[in-house]
């Protein structure tokens, strides 16, 4: 498979050698033969650019006519206008990132693979995202990030880790019944009133549970057995239908598991205990003496939400990351590609003198391979320059932090929809003039190419 | 081949058994890592998949991977639904109608440009060319308002054919430079022959060039046609209600993402399983296109 790879990219040397005279044939023909292509790249490509590079140097009218001659102010506007400034800065971060993040990744595979038995499945695996659209790409990564645990997979499992972790339970609906047993806020917590002591237990009523899904644990709540320290119980003070008497648990009122509950004495937490499946809580230390019960505020503080990876500071990464796993594929086939090229003899004459496999690597294989790595990572930093499409569909999900995702592409389609054609072609003509030393970069490869 | 040069050069004579027990267990743990690399790739598709074969009343349930476990809630329902839906399919259909001729039109003209400036004589041929290699990374953003106005001039705004023709464009710089490299690679003394013989730039054309240039001829129809088949820029700006392409219909449903997941997953996928289904059959083709080419 390598040969044929390596035969397109070195037919080129081929190509310019001895001269080649037709003998009796026509120039005209050769522009027969070249005459559709001449008309498509003038029309498409040639004349728009010098059309819009013109195009750049004026202002725009209310419905996108050229009005008077701007200078460069147009291009002033791309390191003013924040939303272009923003732009600009995305697009630096992509650079300096992406290339570097591909073409390392690409690497690693291509490494871990070259010994593997089934890496040419491994490779179409991690290929076939380039095959996808970046619409069908970003419609997989939105629903990804997606806020909802219920629905995107990164915050079901970023709350499934921070639960594992972090497993207090707590109740952001639950609330006291009244205010004359506890007193306080849910954002601050809430104390007793009254201070109590041991033999005697501690009611706690509490509402707002949610019957219709009450908590697993949850069982119906009793009185505390008697026994030693002090003990009390916390339920919710409501059963589905009502009924019952407030204050006093009644038959199928369900105890609150899992609360944390404090005994504070003199302003000091001297004791902490945790609710039982019925309610009931128990400090078995606390034998006289009487405490304030305190509920601290993380027992009703509102459940871990999960990470905003669409938000403000995440929205690039979280784009970046789709865009690895469309193209890190792309870099290691070119680069495992790469790898075969190199002669078996110069790795196993380096193992024989006793190198080591990362001496081999860093000796041998990354300096023959180093023309390959060049290619790959200027390729990604002209689709990096140029990326528009994943950024464009990622967005649309992203409300008002859609601005923080913005690059000079999307920036040129929004000027462009708003009839800004001046500003337009002024991000256009950047784009050009960044892509630029790329473009030297491969005529001068071509040219070395076809020597 | 590759395993078994290795175990030479490690050697199997004086190699100890902890050597060889490191030596399996280390493989073993890179194996357990590829797995679980190449199962993360496929997750995001696969999540997809599932998404689209959901019911949306079971969406309050929970993610797709409640259906994993519930097989039972799967259904084609959102993609007969999305049959049904007649701006999906026109899309569809729109989709097939910019993406075939597009790629036929690159094959068929990129293959005379590249005949031309690998076999014939003309004034800067080679300047000429290497103009045509520089424009492979021209982006296609600056050619938008120009070629808007353009099109309104000649009366053919918003029609599918103002989209191929953009395609054409842009699909033939790097059509020119594939060909014209593998075409240059044919050999010397079966074109003088064929010459010899009196046939004509023509013939040769079509009896020679094309049929033994056919590997570059595919990778570039596969290349091309998935470029086009994948686009969404340059339909978004040059399409309109009656020829938008399936990327277009869909990316307009993306503003209401949650409430339009059961037009936007089955959509997307529908979109996904053409390209896919290229890329698994001719991926020979697909990698050589991608090689020769990585710089477009």
């Amino acid at each position: 498979m390598t040969q044929e790879v390596v035969s397109v990219a070195k037919a080129s040397a081929l190509a310019t050698g001895p001269s080649r005279k037709t003998p009796g044939q026509g120039r005209w023909l050769a522009g027969v033969f070249l005459a559709p292509a001449a008309v498509f790249l003038t029309a498409i490509v040639f004349y728009p650019l010098v059309y819009t590079l013109i195009r750049s140097l004026f202002n725009d009218g209310p419905s996108g006519q050229a009005t008077s001659f701007a200078g460069l102010s147009n291009y002033a506007h791309i390191f003013t206008q924040s939303d272009a400034v923003e732009a600009l800065k995305n697009n630096v971060i992509w650079v300096v990132i992406v290339p570097a993040l591909v073409t390392i990744l690409g690497m690693i595979f291509a490494v871990l693979t070259e010994k593997i038995r089934w890496a040419s499945a491994f490779k179409v695996v991690l290929f076939m995202p380039m095959a996808i659209s970046f619409l069908a790409s970003g419609v997989t990564w939105t629903l990804i990030y997606a806020d909802q645990p219920s629905r995107g997979l990164g915050n079901a499992v970023a709350i499934g880790i921070h639960d594992t972790f972090d497993p207090q339970t707590s109740y952001p609906e639950l609330h006291p019944s009244g205010n004359t047993v506890l007193t306080g806020s849910g954002a601050a917590g809430y104390k007793s009133v009254a201070t109590f002591a041991a033999g005697s237990p501690a009611l706690l009523p509490l509402t707002g549970l949610n019957l219709v899904k009450p908590p697993k644990a949850a069982e119906p709540a009793v009185e505390p057995s008697s026994g030693a320290g002090l003990r009390g119980v916390l339920w919710n003070d409501f059963k589905l239908g009502g009924g019952g008497t407030p204050g006093v648990i009644d038959q199928g009122e369900l105890g609150v598991p899992g609360l944390q509950v404090d005994a504070v004495k003199n302003g000091k937490t001297v004791a902490t205990a945790t609710t039982q499946a019925n309610g009931t809580f128990t400090f078995p230390s606390l034998t006289s003496g009487g405490y304030t019960l305190s509920l601290p505020k993380a027992d009703f503080s509102p459940a871990y939400g999960g990470i905003a990876w669409l938000g403000k500071n995440l929205i690039t990464p979280a784009i970046i990351v789709a865009y690895l796993w469309i193209y890190a594929g792309f870099a290691m086939v070119l680069l495992a590609a790469g790898m075969s090229a190199i002669p078996r003899d110069a790795l196993e004459a380096a193992r024989m003198d006793g190198a080591t496999e990362w001496q081999v690597f860093r000796r041998v294989t990354a300096p023959l391979l180093a023309p390959v790595l060049l290619v790959v990572f200027v390729t990604m930093v002209i689709n990096v320059l140029k990326i528009f499409d994943i950024v464009f569909i990622i967005q649309q999900s992203a409300g008002g932090n859609a601005k923080y995702a913005n690059v000079l592409a999307v920036q040129l389609y929004t000027d462009y929809g708003n009839q800004q054609f001046g500003a337009a072609s002024a991000v256009g003509i950047v784009l050009v003039i960044l892509v630029l030393p790329a473009m030297v970069f491969q005529v001068r490869n071509f040219r070395k190419e076809s020597r | 081949m590759t395993v078994a040069n290795s175990d030479i050069v490690t050697g199997t004579i004086n190699r100890g058994f902890a050597a060889r027990v490191v030596a399996r267990t280390s493989g073993g743990a890179l194996r357990i890592f590829l797995i679980v690399v190449a199962l993360l790739w496929l997750l995001p598709t696969f999540g997809l998949l599932i998404e689209s074969l959901r019911d949306p009343s079971q969406y309050a349930n929970g993610g797709w991977w409640y259906a994993i476990i519930h097989p039972a809630q799967l259904t084609f329902g959102n993609y007969s639904q999305l049959l049904q839906n007649h701006t999906m399919s026109s899309g569809f259909f729109n989709t097939v109608k910019i993406t075939v001729p597009a790629t036929l039109l690159v094959v068929l003209i990129g293959s005379a440009a590249g005949y031309a400036f690998a076999w014939m004589e003309f004034p800067g041929r080679d300047w000429i060319f290497l103009l045509v290699v520089g424009l492979l990374v021209i982006p296609i953003q600056i050619a938008l308002i120009p070629v808007v106005k353009l099109y309104s001039a000649m009366g053919i705004s918003g029609s599918i054919i103002s989209v191929i023709m953009f395609h054409v464009g842009f699909g033939l710089p790097f059509a020119i430079f594939l060909l014209r490299n593998y075409f240059a690679g044919i050999p010397r003394d079966l074109m003088e022959a064929a010459r010899m013989d009196g046939a004509s730039e023509g013939r040769i054309f079509f009896r020679i060039i094309l049929p033994l240039g056919m590997p570059a001829i595919a990778s570039l129809g596969i290349f091309q046609f998935l470029w086009v088949w994948n686009d969404l820029l340059v339909a978004l700006v040059f399409s309109n209600s009656a020829s938008q392409p399936l990327t277009v219909a869909l990316a307009s449903q993306t503003r209401q993402f949650g409430s339009s997941i059961d037009i936007l997953a089955p959509g997307a996928f529908l979109s996904l399983i053409v390209p896919l289904a290229v890329f698994l059959g001719f991926q020979r083709f697909f990698v050589q296109g991608v090689m020769a080419g990585s710089v477009k």
